[in-house]
């Protein structure tokens, strides 16, 4: 059994030991560094508190909430359920695909409805392009993160193409309400299959050469190994979740291990970190992780879009939505790991309750413990590593 | 094991700690004395047989009957099986054990209970606000929340 009850302390701090060659000591003192809520490298506004020591970070500390938009009061006040999709849109709005399977996942397990299985296989389709879209946000940055510009332009061209295709297929490139309650607002347009079959054979030759570019870059292996190592026990026993906890080397994806849609009948595996670079659980390992899954991605797609069977989307949409008094917990995989929806029905029209659980909120959770012991400059790449959307984690 | 199974195993060990439970719901939920929600997390995260490891979701509710709960969705990623435990105390005594102590990533969920309800977790190391200022007055999910009409002084439009 793992014992997951003591974190291990990286480094402790002791003012006053440093000593120079003369036997005299250097009063060394512990200085508080304040970075953000507007700093370029915090992907939000995200503010960390800082205590340094020299160079070492000895503890920081996170304070969130600069983008508190009260998603879960909006949720209890709408007038159906249906309205509070476009909210979970805006969670995250890197992946807004996501974000609405997870809720419609919920709310049809409390109705109990079936929905066709065309659905579900658009539903993968979808989810799938978003988690390349996010993938690819999550890595160009994390090249900027580094100091590397150009691959994250090189990221940005191939996230149009995908946006275009959402673009083709709802009319929204960010925010999409695509997902309803037991069906889609649009079937596919007839080119869309083309489209996307022409994207997923052009793609992998773009994630080789983006792995060229940047991933095996001696520069940034060597600013990303042995960084910011996030072992197993600590991991779990902070819940982390997605490429975080992949990442670690922990072999868990809830496509596999808590199946919904149809994940199930199609062939794939989870990526899992291993420490090539250096340790297992590094931010490089976590770099790849998401390189690879892009890949798997692109390989359920194929397989998803050649077995879409014909339906109507719309056949399964209640035309009152109004579930018996219960209450549900859902979670899928999202690119940034575990989003659940706690929704609990008091028989009304409207949600009683709706709890987000975000995983980017999770995630930097576990910062402070990550962070403990490394230097200053590799903070930056950390909290990248992280990959946080702070729309999720403020909520 | 199946959430009966867990139930008999609190109930033979803890005995008037559980108050109530609920089996034939789609997710099961065991209700338990929010004074001893540590000792009992602590025996489910470490007994073999249970082995708890993940905390997935804590969320606070307001049951507009006076009382308020935390919820507790837990899985165990070494026997895949899950349970919901729940801690329901009085909106006059707002008290729950936490257990950050078992989870560490109960730390963020319970701060952010306590923000939006003011559950107060006995225990937690570290009770701030998360998600909304540390000045501000009042537990914004509550049912019975009003909105402010002023902010520091300054007028809220709304």
């Amino acid at each position: 059994m793992i014992e997951t009850k003591t974190l291990p302390t990286q480094y402790v701090s002791r003012p006053g030991a440093l000593s120079t060659s003369s036997g005299k000591t250097l009063r060394t003192d512990e200085m508080i560094i304040n970075m953000g809520p507007q700093h370029p490298s915090t992907h939000g506004v995200l503010r960390l508190e800082i205590v340094v020591d020299g160079e070492i970070i000895v503890d920081v500390i996170p304070h969130i909430g600069y983008l508190h938009r009260c998603f879960e009061k909006h949720a209890e006040h709408m007038t159906n359920y249906q309205q509070v999709i476009p909210y979970c849109d805006r969670l995250d709005y890197c992946a807004a695909i996501n974000e609405e399977h997870s809720y419609v996942l919920a709310v049809e397990r409390l109705l109990k409805i079936e929905v066709p299985e065309r659905v579900e296989y658009i539903r993968v389709i979808m989810a799938e392009l978003q988690r390349i879209a996010s993938h690819l946000i999550a890595v160009g940055t994390f090249g900027i993160d580094a100091g590397a510009f150009t691959p994250f332009l090189y990221a940005f061209h191939d996230r149009e193409l995908i946006l275009d295709l959402f673009e083709m297929t709802c009319g929204a490139r960010l925010l999409y309400n695509y997902f309803w309650i037991g069906g889609l607002s649009h079937d596919i347009p007839p080119q869309f299959i083309e489209k996307t079959k022409a994207f997923c054979k052009y793609f992998p030759a773009r994630i080789k050469e983006f792995n060229d570019l940047l991933t095996y870059n001696e520069i940034f292996v060597k600013r990303t190994a042995n960084v910011g190592v996030l072992p197993k026990d600590v991991a779990l026993n902070y819940a982390c979740s997605g490429p975080m906890l992949r990442g670690s080397g922990v072999n868990w994806d809830l496509r596999r291990d808590d199946p919904y849609s149809v994940y199930h009948k199609l062939e794939w595996e989870p990526q899992l970190g291993k420490g090539e670079m250096g340790t297992v659980g590094d931010v490089w390992d976590r770099h790849i992780v998401r390189m690879r899954e892009m890949e798997v991605s692109v390989r359920i797609i194929e397989q998803a879009l050649s077995a879409l069977p014909e339906g109507n989307v719309q056949a399964a949409i209640p035309k009152r939505i109004r579930p018996d008094a219960g209450e549900i917990y859902a979670r899928t995989e999202t690119p940034r790991g575990e989003l659940g929806f706690y929704v609990v029905s008091d028989g009304s029209g409207t949600p009683f309750r709706v709890k987000g659980r975000a995983p980017a909120f999770v995630n930097l959770s576990a910062l402070p413990a990550i962070s403990r012991g490394a230097m200053i400059a590799d903070l930056v790449l950390i909290a990248g590593s992280v990959d946080i959307v702070l729309g999720q984690v403020d909520r | 094991m199946t959430a009966e199974e867990i139930l008999n195993t609190l109930k033979a060990r803890f005995g008037d700690a559980v108050v109530e439970s609920k089996l034939d719901v789609p997710q099961p939920w065991i209700s338990l004395n929010p004074a001893r929600m540590k000792e009992v997390a602590e025996v489910l995260h470490d007994d073999p047989s249970t082995q708890f490891d993940t905390l997935m979701c804590l969320s606070g509710i307001d049951y507009n009957n006076g009382k308020l709960g935390v919820v507790y969705h837990l899985f165990s990623m070494v026997h895949r099986h899950k349970i919901v435990l729940k801690a329901i105390c009085t909106k006059e005594e707002p008290h729950v054990q936490s257990v950050t102590s078992v989870w560490a990533t109960a730390n963020w969920h319970e701060r952010e209970a306590f923000d939006m309800y003011g559950i107060v977790f006995d225990e937690h190391p570290d009770l701030r606000r998360i998600l909304m200022p540390y000045d501000w007055e009042g537990h914004p999910l509550r049912k019975d929340y009003k909105v402010p009409e002023y902010y520091n002084g300054m007028k809220v439009p709304y």
